[in-house]
């Protein structure tokens, strides 16, 4: 399916502002439709849930050692999943950590899109030498080895939740700008976009109310997809030891201190990368859901 | 071709100026960061500004730049602090390990992902169709670090019939070189073949799609002949550029496989360096990387023209 077809299959309208709430929540009742986005969006909420209850679901404090549970681990009746290499709770942690990854992937995530989003219609509405800069840039950034650029500049300035946002905000943008970028050169030459040009609207009201509501659909998908490789990267960092600093739980991290251990303790290490893979899952599917419905009318 | 080359060259040296000017900006723009690591944190400030000054550190950074790229242009890479040898002794062994790593991975998720690829998405929608996508998508979605751990646990730890660590050095368990590949290899090529598996089906289902499949279909041709003769080909034009992306995901994957199974490849040695601070390291690590990537878009573009003779100009 061609990115044209796509775009030709949304409903051309103007996000009109009366009742869009309500056209939002059919949107939602919509994702029953596919059970891709079924088990997607239940995955995903249910990591949300425990990252909003935790303080009140969570058993133990995350960062409370219990060096007395080191005798027995395992999961038991006091720890529903067992206790890691210092005798924190690893449910407890799980319910804290997918607090940091819930929080600093969609972040991160909306900042590229944002940056990228502006960028790709600078692009295609411009085009000329506005776009020749803007792909040469984003080209650059993108031939490099993202995770070598974590490294170096996590290394520079230090691991924060900030700095990853950041660094995943300008890393990710260029590729949602060239999206963008190509939506826009096909949309600009629809009638709607000379409509308005007629009526003589400013060409920043052209790009984000005629342009960029049409062009939804396609950054909606996105928008899953990226919240996927997001969690991914911001696991890979805490596993490599750069993502967030200790002692505040971060699922990489738990991985990280205890995959050493993993002959005698497998469950320290295999719990974190199951919760890590569940939600990335449920992004993707989430995804996979959203386009097949998206193509559906 | 021969414009084809320029303006590919001429991107790749514009890319490794600007990225060798970054990364140099970035670590050597306070001079005394070089002589400090090089002394420890227990040197007096005075030491420190003495090998300053000695080293020339305390000269404009532009200059300092300027002596870099001279310097090379003739091959020197600088000294590595974390390694205490040449930077040219390290990084070329090191890339030539995580090479020999990717290159196996890549040799094996080629014809994979190709193989279900063009099954799955030959008949769309089919309960084949189907199981691949789903294996696609979960083998895409479970970060690599994780796939590790699952694997390990089950070969490694439960089973007993892998090592967990693959150092390339002869260990003391006896476990050969090749069983220590196993593992790493296996995450590599599992996490890349999901995303690749999944652009090669999408690819041929569009293709599926067009008329001439259907002309041919209708005109009595075998169904295999019409995979082969017709589909194949024009399927293969766009995953072939994803393909060749693919390096840059892989060199990326590599690096936390590398940590993994403590293999001593270029990934671990960058984050070594950069945990270190080991900037001689980080800035020429940085150049390799980067050219290499450069380099295989560049394939990338010559093997899309190969395919499709309608973008020879």
């Amino acid at each position: 399916m061609t990115l044209q077809t796509t775009i030709d299959r949304l409903p051309p309208t103007r996000s009109a502002p009366p009742g869009a709430l309500a056209s939002a929540l059919k949107q939602v009742a919509r994702l029953g439709e596919s059970w891709p986005a079924m088990i997607g969006g239940g995955l995903v909420l249910f990591w949300v849930a425990m990252a909003v209850l935790a303080p009140v679901l969570a058993p133990h404090p995350p960062n409370a050692n219990n060096m007395a549970a080191l005798a027995y681990p395992f999961p038991s009746a006091k720890h529903w999943l067992g206790t890691d290499h210092l005798g924190r709770d690893i449910l407890s942690r799980l319910m804290w950590g997918a607090r940091t990854v819930l929080l600093v992937a969609p972040v991160a995530v909306l900042g590229a899109a944002v940056i990228g989003s502006f960028l790709g219609l600078m692009a295609g509405y411009y085009r000329g030498w506005v776009d020749g800069v803007i792909s040469r840039v984003g080209d650059i950034i993108l031939s490099f080895p993202v995770i070598i650029l974590y490294m170096i500049i996590l290394a520079k300035f230090g691991s924060s939740a900030l700095n990853i946002i950041v660094v995943i905000a300008v890393t990710k943008a260029p590729i949602i700008a060239r999206i963008v970028r190509g939506i826009t050169l096909e949309l600009r030459e629809r009638d709607y976009v000379m409509a308005a040009k007629m009526r003589g609207e400013s060409s920043l009201y052209i790009m984000f109310f005629e342009i960029l509501p049409n062009a939804r659909g396609p950054l909606i998908v996105d928008f899953c997809l990226r919240l996927g490789y997001t969690t991914i990267i911001i696991g890979v960092l805490g596993f490599l030891g750069i993502g967030l600093p200790p002692p505040d739980p971060d699922w990489g991290g738990m991985v990280k201190d205890t995959y050493g251990m993993m002959l005698v303790w497998p469950h320290m290490s295999l719990i974190p990368c199951a919760a890590v893979s569940s939600l990335v899952i449920g992004f993707n599917l989430l995804a996979i859901g959203l386009r097949e419905i998206s193509l559906r009318d | 071709m021969l414009r084809f080359f320029g303006k590919h060259a001429l991107f790749m040296v514009i890319t490794l100026i600007a990225v060798s000017f970054i990364v140099f900006m970035m670590n050597e723009f306070s001079p005394g960061d070089v002589a400090r690591k090089e002394l420890g944190a227990y040197a007096t400030q005075e030491q420190v500004d003495l090998l300053t000054e000695r080293l020339g550190l305390n000269r404009p950074v532009v200059v300092r730049y300027f002596e870099y790229i001279g310097k090379l242009l003739q091959g020197d890479l600088g000294y590595s602090q974390r390694f205490k040898v040449p930077v040219s002794d390290i990084i070329f062994n090191r890339l030539g390990n995580t090479a020999f790593l990717a290159a196996i991975s890549f040799a094996l998720i080629v014809p994979l992902s190709m193989l279900l690829g063009i099954v799955a998405g030959m008949r769309e929608g089919s309960l084949v169709d189907r199981s691949i996508t789903i294996f696609a998508t979960m083998a895409a979605s479970v970060p690599e670090f994780a796939m590790g751990v699952f694997l390990a646990s089950i070969f490694v730890v439960w089973l007993k019939v892998l090592p967990g660590t693959a150092t390339l050095l002869p260990d003391a368990a006896g476990w050969s070189i090749g069983a220590q590949l196993v593992l790493p290899v296996a995450v590599i090529v599992l996490y890349d073949m999901g995303y690749v598996v999944s652009m090669i089906r999408a690819s041929m289902v569009e293709v599926m799609q067009r008329p001439y499949i259907r002309t041919a279909v209708l005109k009595g041709m075998s169904f295999r002949r019409v995979i082969l003769r017709h589909a194949l080909r024009n399927a293969m034009i766009n995953p072939v550029t994803v393909i060749m992306l693919q390096i840059n995901y892989l060199i990326a994957g590599v690096v936390v496989v590398e940590t993994v199974f403590a293999y001593p490849g270029f990934g671990r040695m960058m984050l070594e360096a950069a945990l270190f601070k080991d900037i001689a390291l980080i800035e020429a690590g940085a150049l390799v990387a980067v050219f290499v990537c450069v380099a295989t878009q560049i394939l990338g573009d010559l093997g899309y023209m190969a395919l499709d003779p309608r973008i020879r100009a």
